[in-house]
This record gives C-alpha cells, sequence and structure tokens, in this order.
C-alpha cells in the first residue's frame, strides 16, 4: 500500500518503545493542582474564585475572556489557595489558581445524555465551549471557534489527527487503542455540528495497531475513513497533514477552514465526545512521562495542573543526571528549567533527557549545504532566514519565508552545523512583530 | 539530581551529521582514486596529495591563528581542499606546486572571505586557477603527464602499446614540428588538436598516406579500447581525475550517504553528454557514436561533476538552482572543449557557475507552501 504523506520533512528515530506499550495507568490524586489562566491560544481566562474558596471537581473557576478565549476547570476538589504567577510549560511562568485538594475528589453532577447527537449543533457548540476545550495536540486553539466557521467557508471535510509524529510520545497512540469508539464518537459529533460528509482519521504507519482497531471501528461507517500515513515528520502538522490526506493546500496565512477542513487531535475527539454526552469540562488527559532515564516510562491519565514532579515520581523517579525537560515531545516541546510546571490541556508529553543526549554542539559557520532547504515542509529557505535574522535583514528574511514557518524544527535537525535556525527564526518573528506594530 | 538543566530551544533532537561528518566522508570518498593514481604513478602521487593536504592544513590554523578565531582544521574542511587541489596537478610536478597551490586555496580561496562557508568559488579550483596561470607550463605541457603502460587493465596495453599511444605517433608523423606532442598527452588534448584547423588543413593538403593516418587516429581515439582505458584510468591526466571507475565508486559511497545530491552530477554529465553528441563531431574530422562517451569519461569531467561542482558552499540552495547551475556547467564545459584555448574546461566552468549562484538562487527563491505563484 502506498502511503500518503506531504512533501519535504524528516525522519528521526521514534522512541516510541520505551512506552508504547504501556497502557493507561491513573495517576492518583495530587496534592494541589495548578490551573493556568492560559492554556490556549487567546486570551488569558478571567478567575471567577478567590483565595479561600471551597471548589468541587469539574466546577468552572475561570471564564472565557472573550470569542478566542476558553473557560477553566477545578481538576480536583478542595480550596484554592492561591492566585499567583506560577511556572508554565511554556517555559514562561504565567498567572495561574492552585488548589490544595481536600482528598475527597468531591465531583460536580455530572448528567449522560445518550442521544447527544440529537442536541442542535448550537447546544453542541454551547457544551464544547462550557467545557473549555481547546486542542489538545499542542497548540492549544480553543475548539470552539474552529467548529465555527463563517456561513461562507462550508466544511466538507474533518480530519483527526491521530499521527503523534513527535518522537517518543505515545498518549494518542494508547488513548486510541484504549478508547477508540470515544475518538470516534468524537468525530462524529464533529462531523455533525459541522454538516461534513467526510471524516478522515490519519494515523502513521508506526502505529499498526492504532490503524487497524480504528478500521475495524470505522468499516461500516461510509462517511469515516482512516488515511494510514508515511512515517515522516511534521507529519502532524495541521497543513502538511490536510495535504496528504486530501491534496489540498491551506493558503498562506491562512485557516484550514479555507479549505473545507477542520482538523481535531484524537485527544480532543475523545474530550469532546464526554463533554457532549455527559457535560463533563476538559479536567484531565493522557500525558505520556518517557526517556531513557525515566525508571518505568508510562502513559499517565493526569488531572489538568498537576506538576510534573508528581508524574515523574509516579514512574519510579530517574535513574540518571537529567540533562533537558522537556514539555512536549523533543521536536517542537519548550526545555523547562524545573519539574514545578503543571500539566495544561495541550501537554502531550513529559520527555527527560540524559546529559549526554541533551549535550549541545557549538553552532558553526553555515556551509550552503541546503538540507534545511530540502527539507523544510512548508517550502522555505530556513538558513537564509536565519542568516537574514542574524543580519538584521527582515525583509530578506520574509523574502525567504519568515512569516511561513511554523518551528517544526525539520531545518535544525539536519543541519550539519548545529545553526539554532528555530531559535534565529523566532527571533526574526519577534523582531517583525515589533516592527509591523511600531508601523501601524 | 541535578538542580540545573538545559533549557535550550526545540528541536532538543538532531540527526548526528556534523561538518566534520561531511568533510572526512568526502576525503573517503576521494581514496580509491588515490590508490588508481599509486598503482599508475607510483608513491609519488600520495605524496604530492599529502603535501598538498598538509599545506592546506597548515595555511588554515595559521591565519585563523592571525584571525584571533577558533581554529577549526580537525573539521576536514581545508584536508579536503588541499587533496582536491593535489587531484588537479600531475603526478610528476615539483613538491612545491601543490604546497603553493593549498596555501593559495586556503589562504585567498576561503580565509580571506571569512573562512568555512564564505568562500564564493570552491577553494581547490581556485588553487588550480592560480597554479595555472603562474605556471603554465607545469600544469599543462605534455611533459608532465606521465603514462604507465605495462598495466594489465586495458586491452591495447597488453601488446605494450595503447591507442591513446598510437594516436600520439601518428600525429608526431603528421606534424612534428607543428605540435609539440610527446608519448603522453592527456586525451583531451589529442581530441583538441584533432579539432584544430590547422591541423585539419595540414592534412587534407597532406598526402594520401597522411590522410589515412588521419582516419586512423580518429578511429582509434574513438574506440572502444579507449573508452575502456579512460574508465580505468590507464590515460595521462592529473593524479585524482582518470580513473572514471575510481571517482564512481567514491561517488556512490556519497550519494547512497547522502552527502551530495544526484541532481549536480546528473544533469552536468547530462548536459555534456547530450552537447557532445549533437556538437562534438562539428569541428572535428568527423562523427563517432563514441564522441559523447568520450567527452564524459575524459579529462576532470567526474572528479568535477561529483566532488568540486557539488561543493555545497559555492552552489545553489534549491533543487530547481541545482539543475540550472549544473547545465550551466556543462554548456561552459563543452564550449571550452570544443571552441576554447584550453583543451579542458570543467574547473573554469564550475568556477564560473559559482559566481552565478547568487543570482541562482535568487531567481529561484522557493514560493511558501501555500503561497500563489507570481
Amino acid at each position: 500500500m502506498r502511503l500518503k504523506t506531504f512533501p519535504g520533512g524528516v525522519h528521526p528515530h521514534d522512541y516510541k518503545h520505551y512506552s508504547a506499550s504501556v497502557p493507561i495507568e491513573e495517576l492518583p490524586l495530587p496534592q494541589k493542582v495548578i490551573i493556568p489562566l492560559s492554556q490556549h491560544i487567546g486570551s488569558p481566562s478571567t478567575p471567577l474564585v478567590k483565595v479561600g474558596d471551597e471548589v468541587k471537581a469539574g466546577q468552572k473557576i475561570a471564564d472565557a475572556s472573550g470569542f478566542v478565549s476558553i473557560p477553566q476547570h477545578a481538576s480536583i476538589s478542595g480550596k484554592v489557595s492561591k492566585i499567583d504567577i506560577f511556572p508554565h510549560p511554556s517555559g514562561t511562568p504565567q498567572l495561574g489558581i492552585e488548589i490544595s485538594s481536600d482528598g475527597s475528589d468531591n465531583w460536580v453532577e455530572l448528567a449522560d445524555d445518550p442521544n447527544y447527537l440529537e442536541l442542535s449543533p448550537q447546544e453542541i457548540r454551547s457544551r464544547i465551549a462550557e467545557a473549555g476545550i481547546c486542542g489538545m495536540g499542542g497548540a492549544g486553539f480553543p475548539s470552539v471557534v474552529k467548529l465555527s466557521p463563517p456561513e461562507d467557508k462550508p466544511i466538507d471535510t474533518v480530519i483527526l489527527n491521530g499521527v503523534e509524529c513527535e518522537p517518543y510520545l505515545t498518549a494518542d497512540y494508547r488513548l486510541m487503542l484504549e478508547r477508540a469508539s470515544d475518538v470516534i464518537a468524537g468525530l462524529k459529533i464533529l462531523l455533525k455540528i459541522l454538516n461534513a460528509p467526510r471524516g478522515i482519521i490519519g494515523i502513521e504507519a508506526n502505529k499498526p495497531e492504532a490503524i487497524a482497531l480504528m478500521q475495524k471501528l470505522t468499516a461500516e461507517d461510509s462517511q469515516i475513513s482512516v488515511a494510514p500515513l508515511k512515517l515522516q515528520y511534521p507529519q502532524g502538522a495541521e497543513k502538511q497533514l490536510i495535504y496528504a490526506t486530501t491534496r489540498r493546500k491551506v493558503p498562506a496565512g491562512g485557516l484550514p477552514m479555507a479549505v473545507g477542513a477542520v482538523v481535531e487531535n484524537v485527544g480532543t475527539a475523545a474530550a469532546i465526545y464526554e463533554a457532549v454526552r455527559f457535560r463533563k469540562p476538559l479536567v484531565e488527559r493522557i500525558t505520556t512521562v518517557t526517556g531513557s532515564i525515566v525508571q518505568n516510562p508510562k502513559n499517565l491519565k493526569v488531572r489538568i495542573g498537576t506538576p510534573f514532579y508528581e508524574l515523574v515520581n509516579f514512574c519510579g523517579g530517574i535513574t540518571g543526571d537529567i540533562g533537558k525537560i522537556i514539555s512536549g515531545g523533543p521536536m517542537m516541546g519548550v526545555a523547562l528549567p524545573s519539574l514545578d510546571a503543571p500539566v495544561a490541556k495541550g501537554c502531550s508529553g513529559l520527555v527527560l533527557l540524559n546529559t549526554r543526549e541533551a549535550r549541545s554542539i557549538k553552532e558553526r559557520n553555515c556551509l550552503r549545504c541546503a538540507r534545511c532547504v530540502d527539507v523544510c515542509p512548508m517550502n522555505l529557505m530556513p538558513s537564509l532566514i536565519a542568516q537574514a535574522v542574524k543580519g538584521n535583514n527582515l525583509d530578506l528574511a520574509v523574502q525567504a519565508g519568515l512569516d511561513d514557518c511554523m518551528k517544526c524544527g525539520s531545518c535544525a535537525y539536519v543541519c550539519p552545523a548545529h545553526i539554532r535556525i528555530v531559535q534565529w527564526i523566532d527571533t526574526g518573528k519577534q523582531r517583525i512583530a515589533e516592527q509591523r506594530a511600531s508601523n501601524k | 539530581m541535578k538542580d540545573k538543566f538545559i533549557v535550550s530551544p526545540a528541536p532538543h533532537l538532531h540527526d548526528r551529521t556534523s561538518i566534520p561528518n561531511v568533510m572526512w566522508n568526502v576525503v573517503i570518498a576521494l581514496l580509491p582514486a588515490l590508490v588508481f593514481a599509486v598503482y599508475y604513478w607510483g608513491w609519488r602521487s600520495l605524496w604530492l596529495t599529502l603535501l598538498g593536504a598538509l599545506s592546506a592544513v597548515l595555511t588554515e590554523a595559521l591565519i585563523q591563528k592571525l584571525r584571533k578565531v577558533p581554529v577549526t582544521i580537525s573539521d576536514g574542511s581545508a584536508f579536503l581542499t588541499g587533496m582536491l587541489l593535489s587531484y588537479n596537478i600531475s603526478a610528476n610536478s615539483p613538491w612545491w606546486l601543490p604546497v603553493l597551490g593549498a596555501a593559495f586555496a586556503i589562504a585567498v580561496g576561503k580565509q580571506v572571505f571569512g573562512g568555512l562557508g564564505n568562500n564564493p568559488v570552491n577553494p581547490a579550483l581556485l588553487g588550480r586557477a592560480f597554479l595555472l596561470a603562474s605556471w603554465p607550463s607545469l600544469m599543462t605541457s605534455g611533459d608532465t603527464w606521465i603514462k604507465t603502460l605495462s598495466r594489465p587493465f586495458s586491452q591495447a596495453s597488453i601488446n605494450g602499446i595503447s591507442n591513446l599511444d598510437l594516436i600520439h605517433q601518428n600525429l608526431q608523423t603528421v606534424a612534428p614540428k607543428a605540435y609539440d606532442l610527446v608519448t603522453s598527452a592527456t586525451p583531451l588534448k589529442v581530441a583538441q588538436t584533432l579539432r584544430d584547423s590547422s591541423f585539419v588543413n595540414t592534412i587534407t593538403s597532406s598526402d594520401s598516406l597522411n590522410s589515412v593516418i588521419s582516419n586512423n587516429i580518429f578511429t582509434s581515439l574513438f574506440d572502444l579500447g579507449t573508452l575502456q582505458q579512460l574508465f580505468w584510468g590507464n590515460v595521462g591526466g592529473c593524479i585524482g581525475e582518470v580513473s572514471v571507475f575510481a571517482l564512481l565508486l567514491g561517488a556512490a559511497y556519497l550519494l547512497w550517504k547522502n552527502i551530495i545530491e544526484w541532481r549536480i552530477p546528473l544533469f552536468y554529465i547530462g548536459t555534456v553528454f547530450v552537447l557532445t553528441f549533437f556538437l562534438g563531431g562539428i569541428k572535428g574530422t568527423g562523427y563517432s557514436l563514441m564522441l559523447p562517451f568520450f567527452h564524459i569519461f575524459a579529462g576532470g569531467l567526474m572528479l568535477g561533476a561529483f566532488f568540486m561542482a557539488t561543493d555545497y558552499t559555492t552552489s545553489p540552495l534549491t533543487k530547481k538552482g541545482r539543475v540550472i547551475y549544473a547545465v550551466g556547467c556543462g554548456l561552459m564545459t563543452v564550449i571550452i572543449r570544443l571552441w576554447g584555448g584550453y583543451p579542458e574546461g570543467v574547473s573554469y566552468s564550475i568556477l564560473f557557475m559559482n559566481v552565478m549562484t547568487p543570482l541562482i538562487d535568487k531567481i529561484t527563491m522557493p514560493k511558501a507552501f501555500g503561497r500563489i505563484k507570481k
């Protein structure tokens, strides 16, 4: 079978063997959680509680502050002990609400609504919005925004992203194996509210069991198909996934809806199912804790806001010196200064590298070998952008593709001169944003 | 547990390639050609190659010390430049020729521009151009091309004489004074002589005996025996350029290792093949289907196409650009070979296209995924 894919990309070793065969385990209730007010793209949520308030698990503690925003919920029951700046999985400390557990895990009332598919699209959307759901694959785009396309942009294809192209991570894989029917139910909800005729579940070829299971469960469904995809990074990047599965190219600077597509992560689909059927807010997710120095790498079901050290301790601690703590995958994840940051809605994994794996090699002159150009999935000239940013020539940087870069890191991955291309591009993006803001 | 961790930007993985890895692999890929050189011309070819490499490395170290920048000679790039420079001289050269050439290549061809990655043209080829301009006789005269006949590779040489030697002898019979040919000119020099108009006049104005000889020359130059000789490298030429077989072996290694990309060599050699297929006979005394094969096997084309034109720094960044660049190299090579003053045009063609590279990069700047082509 010829596998679908996109042009460019790289083939890193996937390191998924550490945790791929480990079934999901539930992490015991943490002593405290820190619910960041910013876990998504858009404006931070507005707190609804104050220090000292008693809260139940699932209770809304912060509200959406606009259309592109989401509410936040308490993930455990207990007392609001602090509202302050806390470590954040993005690396930059952010405002959050700390809840100290009362140990009882007392929930708000959830209601089962087995006829959820008969609800009006409007009602379904409001349940998704109320549940505080944003993309759980990493970017964290509020789902309800994606699911409310303007009239003139009909959606004909909903793509579920089960690619999980980041090395090490296996959370989505385990979810697809263990909660396949929830994922499919979530997809059906999406198809219904968007009135879309076609659903595609994209899964990378290194997960044959997940592909087989999804194919089996959707065999009777004429609307839904499974697309096995070539093992190639960044297969799970939104535009690349849309291209691989539909051959449509999202215009530069545009959203998937411009080509009639909506993409949601498989974890998000499962959360949407729970939100619509049980009105359960997004207060827990599956996170992979892995790496060569993690004693027992695991896929954990954790409450949002649980500090990372709780996860590492539950995995038996570490067996060597930590060189790097990565929130997310090793290609696009963020290196954190400590294990104090909490799990946010988009945290698909925690990867610990040892000192040897984390060692960095000195940046040298660009050889112009063009490997970065060859692998860039966005068809840019990464080395030229980096060079232009270094020389503060932002016009040239934009010409070489600064605005189109999604920072997948393929370029830096293959660079023999070890140039921090993504870092330079990031710097360039910041500078151009400042320049454009001051020109307005 | 330590309390300090590395906080560096993503990606946190790397495919483990490095500059030394690339450079030393190219050096490895060049070794088969050196083995053949030693086989044909003795240990002198090895010493000359090492002298060139050593001179390049020392020059780089010295200049980096003077510039007060980190000394990076262990990355192999200077060694490679020196080695390639030596591959472009005769095994009969004096010892100081590769030393001076390599020093010039590194100093003027590379360090002046800021070192690795900043040179506008291939340093080794610039070094060769410097030697050619300064000591033309040492770089081109027939005296410098030594050749051993006692090697068993080609059918013709079993009898102690090869096609090419036969041709040289014939040429000397036809025009002993006008052409200062000794027993071992390079094959391309012979071809150049054949297409020279005054030579053609000599033959046509001479008696029938001479035209028989010239006919002989032509048929024996462009026959399978010659190609065989060229393939194994049993011909006059520079240290590293003669054995097509050895060079292809190294090229296959580089392609397999993903260090070079196929576009430049394929389009370069392909252009030379196609152009000489159509134009090769225009100025010669006749035409043969062997002509295009002769042109891709002879001279420095294999060395140039796989090891010099593919130099990262001086070739274009985009795939489309590489095709334009390679076709340009092929075009220039054929023009120089068929109409130029030199018998061989590979090094000047590559230098010329090196200079065009920034322009090619500019016109082939790709449109980002999802952007409308203007």
